[in-house]
Order: structure tokens, then sequence, then C-alpha cells
């Protein structure tokens, strides 16, 4: 085994040229580890980047200022018959009920301009809104003075946030200089103050950015989601069980599979287009309508499913359905009783991966109207509704300042929806894999 | 194929093989096998790596059945019946015929479940207590009992390899089989599980007909009562254990048994 050239005792593997090989040899993985790692870094820097400015920019959203008022239910204004007949008390003048709780406030300011800039500090509808339904639902509080706690306006609450400069010429900025002072003086005194935002997570979608939350969309998403698995799951399981283990190998077998290795790589437009020209303009399905979007989900998904389905199927050792066939099992009995049990961790991660793909799913959403402003909860299937990543994209069309917070806000939301199915896949994963 | 009259003068033979050939594609893997295998005791088909025994094994159960392009013509009777013909459902063959492979595969299932699932798909049994008494049997005839009466519920995974591959010939015995094919049984055991093995053999060999493929000689000259020798997908020599290795008649046989070729 020794060099010729060499002395008869130095191996080939201990001269000069087999040191300088074995340098050359760890340079090349050493160079490839490195680059490995500055994949890694490169990968995490853009993770960390993306969830610092979400985070950063949403994590505002998550409280809301409020004020405490003293609110005089007035009956000369609300009920001047005495009646107190729910029609007439549901459309009395409540507007003017807050108005005059402000003013009392203020008993100082006295111009037309100044009132209507005081009233602009809190939030309009949402205030009134939530004296009306006081009301409404205890009529008995007519002639009372009740305390509430109100949002502020979206303006009040951006400038207590930061997000409006007081340093910035008056005419430039949303606040007046008189907005600003009254506003200091109700800090000062405890009267506004920072409160976690239920309504984020109560609330539907709205025109006032302070009034808005996810409530809605996340119940037409979790709605739609369930029709996509209802719908998905069995077909896609069931169809990957035959074409792996039963279709005969022929050519109708072959154009069926190469199509569904495309349809996976199919835009998901294309499945919102093929969505509206099917379910609502052929079948005339609801137009926004869950059951429409959980329908063209399925359909997104159902590629995925089937690929995952039958990549677990395959990689079931081939011994265990031998030993099934050897006792006199059939096919059948063989693929269900083993294969399709020891295919159902993997099975299971790629549908749950498709739904978290679905999820996060908006343009085919758009393309069957599931795009409205909807500010009702919807209560079943067919009634119309948003979704968490359509609400994602319609706030972030929105002007106002404090949109942005809410966006990203919602985004963090639906972050944390995916992370969760995801870490879900796992458990159930290792979980079924230590039974089987 | 050098003494015809005796590979199939057998008198009343469980298998009687005529003329079998076994093609992948366009590639024939086994050129004419004609042989009769006896009702009871240990039959050896021995040979070099890629000689065809394995194949020809899976002739017997019609476990070629499931490979895409195999093809079996000849003809292969079980009790006089043609197993390759239109009135035989493989499945119900398969539980006449059972079979133990190279690589233990229980189930990832309890070892009870393990055993019980043959009876369970054949409906061998009408009652809990019954199939409790099936397993129970099954599990002693394999000599296993003792060693995992206590943890049934146990996966059959867990146990060690010896274990997993008598665990697996219980399975097989549950089904109520005639015949017992093994291929190559010991191959992945270690010589004190491969002597369990050996031992389970010999007591099995009273009441089945078994068929084992082995690459070891030596097991094959312990277990069997008749040793096949085929070479490139002939059937060079079969006879008598005792005469195969004792007094070969080809000398390719020879050449194998003492080691010159293999």
């Amino acid at each position: 085994m020794s060099d010729p050239a060499n002395s008869e005792t130095i191996s080939v593997h201990q001269s000069e040229q087999a040191a300088s090989r074995l340098k050359r040899r760890k340079r090349r993985e050493s160079g490839f580890q490195l680059l490995g790692i500055s994949a890694i870094v490169a990968a995490l820097t853009a993770l960390v980047w993306l969830m610092v400015s979400i985070v950063g920019t949403g994590y505002t959203a998550f409280y809301q200022h409020h004020m405490s008022i003293e609110v005089v239910l007035d009956e000369s204004l609300l009920d001047p018959t005495g009646a107190r007949d729910p029609d007439a008390l549901r459309k009395a003048n409540y507007r003017r009920i807050v108005q005059n709780t402000l003013y009392d406030r203020f008993p100082e300011i006295t111009e037309r301009r100044a009132k209507q800039a005081l009233f602009k500090t809190v939030s309009a509808s949402g205030a009134t809104d939530m004296v009306r339904q006081m009301v409404y639902n205890d009529p008995s509080l007519v002639g009372q003075t009740i305390s509430l706690i109100v949002p502020t306006s979206d303006d009040v609450d951006q400038f207590l946030k930061g997000y409006i400069d007081r340093d910035v010429p008056e005419d430039r900025r949303k606040l007046s200089d008189q907005q600003i002072g009254w506003v200091d003086t109700l800090v000062e005194t405890g009267e506004i103050r920072a409160r976690f935002n239920w309504a984020f997570f109560t609330a539907t979608d709205s025109r006032d950015p302070e009034l808005a939350g996810i409530a809605g969309a996340v119940a037409g998403s979790f709605m739609a989601l369930l029709v996509a698995f209802l719908v998905a799951v069995p077909i896609g399981i069931g169809a990957a069980v035959y074409l792996e283990e039963f279709a005969p190998e022929n050519l109708l077998t072959d154009i069926v599979e190469i199509n569904i290795n495309n349809l996976a790589a199919v835009p998901s437009i294309i499945f919102g287009l093929l969505g509206l020209a099917v379910f609502l303009n052929f079948f005339g399905m609801p137009r926004s309508a869950p059951l429409v979007g959980g329908l063209v989900l399925a359909l997104m998904t159902l590629p995925t499913i089937i690929i995952a389905t039958r990549a677990a199927l395959r990689a079931v050792s081939p011994s265990i359905v031998n030993g099934a066939l050897s006792l006199g099992a059939s096919k059948t009995q063989a693929v269900f009783h083993h294969k399709v049990p020891l295919a159902a961790p993997g099975i299971l991660t790629g549908t749950i991966i498709g739904m978290a793909q679905a999820l996060g799913e908006t343009a085919p959403l758009l393309m069957i109207g599931m795009v409205a402003f909807v500010t009702e909860i919807p209560t079943s299937v067919t009634e119309p509704a948003s979704a968490l990543p359509v609400q994602i994209f319609l706030w972030a069309d929105s002007a106002e300042r404090a949109w942005a917070e809410r966006t990203s806000a919602a985004i963090i939301a639906l972050l944390v929806v995916l992370v969760s199915m995801n870490a879900l896949a796992i458990f159930l994963r290792s979980k079924l894999e230590k039974r089987w | 194929m050098v003494d015809m009259s005796s590979p199939t003068g057998l008198e009343d033979p469980k298998f009687q093989v005529r003329d079998v050939r076994v093609s992948y594609g366009d590639n024939e893997a086994l050129h004419g096998i004609s042989l009769d295998i006896p009702k009871t005791g240990v039959t050896a088909f021995i040979g070099p790596s890629g000689c065809g025994k394995s194949t020809f094994l899976r002739v017997f159960n019609r476990m070629n059945d499931t490979i895409p392009n195999a093809r079996v013509t000849g003809e292969v009777l079980l009790d006089g019946q043609d197993i390759y013909g239109p009135d035989i459902d493989p499945v119900l063959l398969r539980a006449r015929v059972g079979m133990v492979f190279q690589k233990p595969n229980p189930f990832p299932k309890s070892i009870y479940d393990n055993v019980a699932y043959g009876p369970r798909i054949h409906g061998l049994t009408t009652s809990a207590a019954e199939l409790d008494g099936v397993v129970e049997k099954s599990l002693r005839r394999a000599a296993l009992w003792d060693e995992v009466k206590d943890r049934l519920n146990e996966q059959g995974t867990s146990l060690s390899g010896g274990q997993q591959q008598r665990l697996v010939i219980a399975r097989a015995i549950a089904v109520q089989p005639e015949v017992i094919l093994m291929d190559e049984p010991a191959s992945a055991l270690d010589p004190i599980a491969t002597a369990k093995l050996e031992e389970l053999l010999d007591e099995l060999k009273e009441k089945y007909c078994i068929v084992i493929v082995t690459h070891s000689m030596a097991q094959a000259a312990r277990v069997s009562q008749r040793t096949a020798f085929f070479h490139l997908g002939h059937l060079v020599e079969y006879d008598l254990t005792n005469k195969v290795f004792t007094n070969p008649t080809d000398t390719r046989t020879q050449d194998y048994i003492t080691g010159r070729t293999g």
C-alpha cells in the first residue's frame, strides 16, 4: 500500500501530499458549512425584521384610550311624552345627550366651532350607540345620571400614542391646539386613560377605526375553513388512497396524476375565478358567503392534501403490507387496516398545512365577493362575511393613521392562528407517531 | 434438472410443481421448475444469491401477484388443485399458505393484536374468550408465550428481533395454515435467537408443511429433511437433505456446499 516513489515505510496517507489533500477537503467542507450558516442567518434576519416591524406597528392597537363621562339622561330630550315607548326611545337624539355631557364638562366653552371641536375628541358614533343601547335595554335609566367609559376619537387616541406630533404647525395636524389642551386636561385628571382594547376582538368592521374589530372576519374565516375542511379532507384522502393503491396503471391515471400536480401550482386567484363562474354564476350560490369561500378554498387545498397523503402512504414500509397480505388480508384490508393508519400522521400534517395555507388566502375570496364591508358577525355559512386576510387587505387600504396599527394587529392575530395550527400539527404528529 | 424422476416422484405430496417459469417483464428468473413438496416436514431451498429461490418461494402463496410486471406460468397443485386456476382466490390461498419474511415485520400494534389480526379478518372465532384461546395457543406453539404472557398489550415492535420473528410465526400460525413459507427467517437474527427458531421449526415440522429459504447451508442441514439446490434459475438437485449434503450428484451442488462457489 506504500507509494513506490517514497520509502517503503511511509504509507500513501502519511505523505505531505496527503496532508495537503486533507487540508483542501476540510476547507471545502467548512466553506459549505459557512454558506449554510450564513443562509440561516439571512433567513432569521428577514424573519426577525418582519416580526419586529409588524409587532412594533401593531402592538399599540391592543390598547385604546377611553374617556370617562357622566351622562345625564335628560328626560325632556329623550322622552318628552314620558311614555317610555321603545321605538321613540331608540330614535331619540342621543348625539345631543353626549354633546351636552361634554359641554357640561367644559362650561367655559361657548363658541359653536369650539363646541364642535370638543365633541370630536370622543368617538361620536361609539358614545351615542353605547348610550342608546343602555337606555333601550333599561328604559328606567331615563332621568338618571350614569357613568360611562367611551372610546376617544381615533385622532385623540393616535395623538396620545405619540403618532401626532404636537410640535407640527397647527394647520398641518389633525388636532387643534385647543383640542390638545382639553385632552391634556382630561389626561391629567385621569378622565382619559388607556385601557385594553377588547373591542378589537369582539367588534366587527366599522368605518371608525376606534370601533373596528376582527370578530366578524374571524368568524367568517372560521366558517370558510370549516367548509373547506369538511369538503377537502374526505375527497382529498379518498382520491389519494384510490390513486396510490387501487387505480389501474394506464394513460387516464397518468393524466389525472399530472393534472393534480399541476393544480397545486395554479395561482389561487384562478380558483377564485372558477368559484365565481361555477358556484355563483352557474349554481347561483349567495355572494360573499363563507360557504362559497370554503368551497373555493377546498378546491385550492385538494392538490396539497392529495400530494401529502400519497407521499405519506408511499412512506409506509411495504413489509407491513406484505405481512398483512401473507395472512390472507385482501388488498383493501391491508390498505385500510395498516397503511392508512400508519400514514395518518403524515396525512394530518399535510391537511393542517393545507388548511393553514387556505386560511391565509386572500385572492380567491376577493373574486367571490368576500370583500364586503360586513358589520355583523355571520351566524350561518350563507350569510355575507369577510375573512381575516381580506380584512387586513381592506384596512391596509384605508387612509387614517389608526388603520395602520389595526392592520398590523390583525396580521399578528392571523400569524398567531397560523402558528397555533402548525404547532397543533407537530403535536398531533408526534403523539400519533408514538401510538403507532 | 438432472434427475427429473426424483424431484417429482413423491407419494401424496402437498405441492406438485410442474414446469413453473417466473418472469419479470422480459427477464425470466425461473426456467421451468418441477418438484414435489411433502405434506409435513421441512423442505429447504438453498443456492447462491440471485438463483431464484426466494422468487420460487413466493410462487406458493402467489405473492408474486403483488409485483406489477411479474408473470407465472406452469402448474402448481396444492392438494391436487391448481392454485393459479381461475376458481382460486389468492386471499384464501394465503390463509392456507402462511409466510414469514426475512426481516421480522410485526404490525405496529400490541402483541395480542398482532396474533389476533388473522383470526379477526377471517372470522375464525366467535367470542372474545375463544380469540384469547387462539392467541395463547399460537404464542405457545411459537415458543413465545412464556416471554410475553404478562405484556400482551405492549407493542409487537418493542420485542427483540428473535422474539419479533417468533411473534410473526405465531401470527401466521393463528390463521391455521397448512403450509408455512419462510424466506431466510434467521438472516436478521443472532446465533442464540437462530437456535431458538430452529428448535421451533423442529416442533412445527410435525404438523405443518414448512418450506424454508436459507443462505446458511449448516441451517439447511440442521433443520430440513429435503433440500433443493437452485442455480441461475434452474433446479439443480432436489433430494433428501442427507443425500444432498453427503453425496451430491451434480458438481455445481458439490462446489456450492463445499464452499468452492457461492
